[in-house]
């Protein structure tokens, strides 16, 4: 997000300095009106009361949030107690945006690197070939995985043809699956920060480590990942947070044990939950978290930056 | 005496990264060898054959998704033009107009879109369209598109911006053009590289997008990906992987020309 900051280059005279207000004025109109405003009228939707099959009704109400941390039985007139469900289903999703993050790291890493020491003809060509894919279709992504590793699929069909399992493997509608859709989905994110921090790394670094009898990995580990940090976080925080959210690979690759927040938000929109209220509630809560996390990142940039 | 390639290499990341590679590539792959096949059983090898093609174009869905089409290609080119305009029209306020009020806070706007989690974007497009009383429909899967566009459409916008000295045009307006003939006649064709790949980019993240597309659209209104999904939920059919190859063959041919536009543009540096 660096690239497009403001920077103030030393030039005095500006060409269009006064024409700021004129030229800001649609982005701030559009985005304001159908996304500011929008978010904000979200955040008063979540204290209304529900209305049957979708909508409310315009009366204040604390009923979703209480839905969503207490349990007071099926009649609600036991004495409040803790309800995990849905806390449940966050923490899983945290759990997995962290997992699918690691597994992105382990091996976006090595591929950013390896690509970011090429020289430079062939790196263009390496980073074109890891982001064609990103470019393709989200929705067709995941459904080709899907058709790829299902029961009756042509990964299991080929295994039990040639021999290596009896069989199928049973991948689809397990954690595993969602970890692949998610790597699948988010991988690019990881690579690219990554990619950029490791092409300014200085390799004088790493020689005067090699001089100083460092091995190849205690260099990687003493010089070379607190040099190219930001970066790693920069990349763990584009995978973690859209991760999070993620729709489309919890909902086609998991099944119902690995139900995530954003089915969840789903169905009290379009499907049989209808209940809007809590549907907004908890999207205000995601957008609580996720924005939390880029508060804290945002700090610590700017403490490294004036640093 | 290690030589500095030596310090470059790292045992095994070559392995990972083409292991990387083969996970990115073989599901589409697979796909899209599939969907040449001749058998109505989609796993078993039937023979070559256009089957899933001609069905796409002539059979019984064809009316649905060429419909779905025709949407995504209206919403995503007018997305992106409306996108690209308002992007070019802030990043040269944000580049070339020193500093003024509420600059970073612009920033931090322009930026939101990609900060907002999709889901959350989606619900709270379809609550506020509700809350106002806005039908839902096309316009509402446009507006809703033009919206997550915009930093899209910045982004290499405003990195080419800021690879161009202003001093062309200052050069410009020292012969008495006006700041409008400086913007129309200097800085417009400098940057036009970095607005056509904001244009191309923002086109395929519309043509991407499921889960915003699929709150705001009006009931019987479709797009690509929301008429695929409806599809695959009752299992995968051939003409679905038909579908995707094409679409496919589409952002590969897209992602292609964004990557070759970049490359002129930094070729002319």
């Amino acid at each position: 997000m660096a690239a497009g900051a403001p920077m103030g280059a030393g030039t005095s005279s500006h060409i269009y300095e006064g024409n700021a207000p004129r030229l800001m004025a649609p982005s701030w109109i559009f985005i304001g009106f159908f996304l500011l405003a929008p978010v904000i009228m979200m955040a008063v939707y979540s204290f209304l009361t529900k209305e049957f099959r979708g909508g409310v009704i315009w009366e204040f109400s604390l009923a979703a949030y209480d839905q969503f941390f207490f349990d007071r039985g099926l009649f609600g007139d036991e004495p409040p107690s803790i309800e995990w469900t849905y806390i449940g289903i966050f923490w899983r999703s945290i759990w997995q945006a962290g997992l699918a993050t690691f597994v992105c790291l382990l091996i976006g890493f090595p591929t950013a690197w390896f690509i970011a020491t090429r020289d430079p003809q062939s790196r263009s060509i390496w980073l074109f070939l890891v982001t064609i894919p990103y470019w393709v279709n989200l929705l067709i992504r995941t459904v080709s995985m899907k058709f790829l590793i299902r029961d009756t699929g042509p990964l299991n069909e080929f295994l039990l043809q040639v021999g290596v399992i009896g069989e199928p493997l049973g991948l689809i509608n397990t954690n595993f699956a969602v970890q692949l859709g998610l790597f699948y989905s988010y991988l690019p994110f990881m690579v690219l920060p990554i990619y950029a921090a490791v092409e300014r790394y200085d390799f004088a670094l790493s020689e005067a480590a090699a001089d100083l009898y460092s091995g190849a990995w205690t260099t990687l580990r003493l010089i070379i990942l607190p040099v190219v940090k930001p970066g790693i976080i920069a990349g763990c925080i584009l995978v973690f947070v859209p991760s999070l959210g993620a729709f489309l690979a919890p909902d086609l690759l998991g099944g119902a044990k690995t139900f995530m927040i954003g089915s969840l938000i789903e169905e009290q929109f379009k499907g049989n939950a209808g209940n809007w209220p809590f549907g907004a509630a908890a999207s205000m809560i995601l957008l609580t978290i996720v924005l939390c996390i880029l508060l804290v990142y945002a700090r610590n940039q700017n403490k490294t930056e004036i640093r | 005496m290690a030589s500095v390639t030596d310090l470059r290499r790292f045992p095994g990341f070559l392995a990972i990264t083409l292991t990387c590679l083969v996970v990115l590539y073989a599901p589409l792959i697979v796909v899209a060898v599939y969907s040449f096949n001749a058998s109505t059983s989609i796993t078993n090898w039937g023979g070559f054959s256009l089957t899933w093609y001609v069905d796409v174009f002539t059979g019984p869905d064809a009316p649905k998704f060429q419909r779905a089409a025709i949407n995504s290609l209206i919403i995503a080119v007018c997305a992106a033009v409306a996108a690209t305009s308002i992007a070019t029209a802030a990043a040269v306020a944000m580049t070339r107009a020193g500093r003024f009020k509420g600059k970073t806070l612009s920033f931090a706007l322009i930026n939101l879109p990609l900060m907002v989690p999709e889901v959350v974007t989606a619900v709270a497009s379809l609550v506020f369209f509700s809350a106002i009383g806005f039908t839902t429909g096309l316009l509402t899967i446009l507006v809703a598109h033009i919206v997550f566009c915009i930093p899209f459409a910045y982004l290499p916008i405003s990195a080419r911006m800021q690879s161009i000295p202003d001093t062309y045009e200052q050069a410009a307006m020292d012969l008495y053009a006006t700041p409008r003939q400086a913007f129309t006649m200097v800085l417009l064709p400098l940057m036009t590289p970095g607005i056509l790949s904001g244009f191309l980019l923002a086109f395929i993240i519309s043509l991407d997008d499921f889960l915003i597309t699929n709150f705001v659209k009006g009931a019987g209104v479709e797009t690509l990906p929301t008429a695929i999904f409806g599809s695959v939920k009752q299992g995968i059919k051939p003409n679905i992987m038909a579908i995707s190859t094409l679409m496919l063959g589409v952002s590969i041919v897209f992602v292609s020309l964004s990557w070759l536009i970049g490359r002129t543009g930094q070729n002319k540096k």
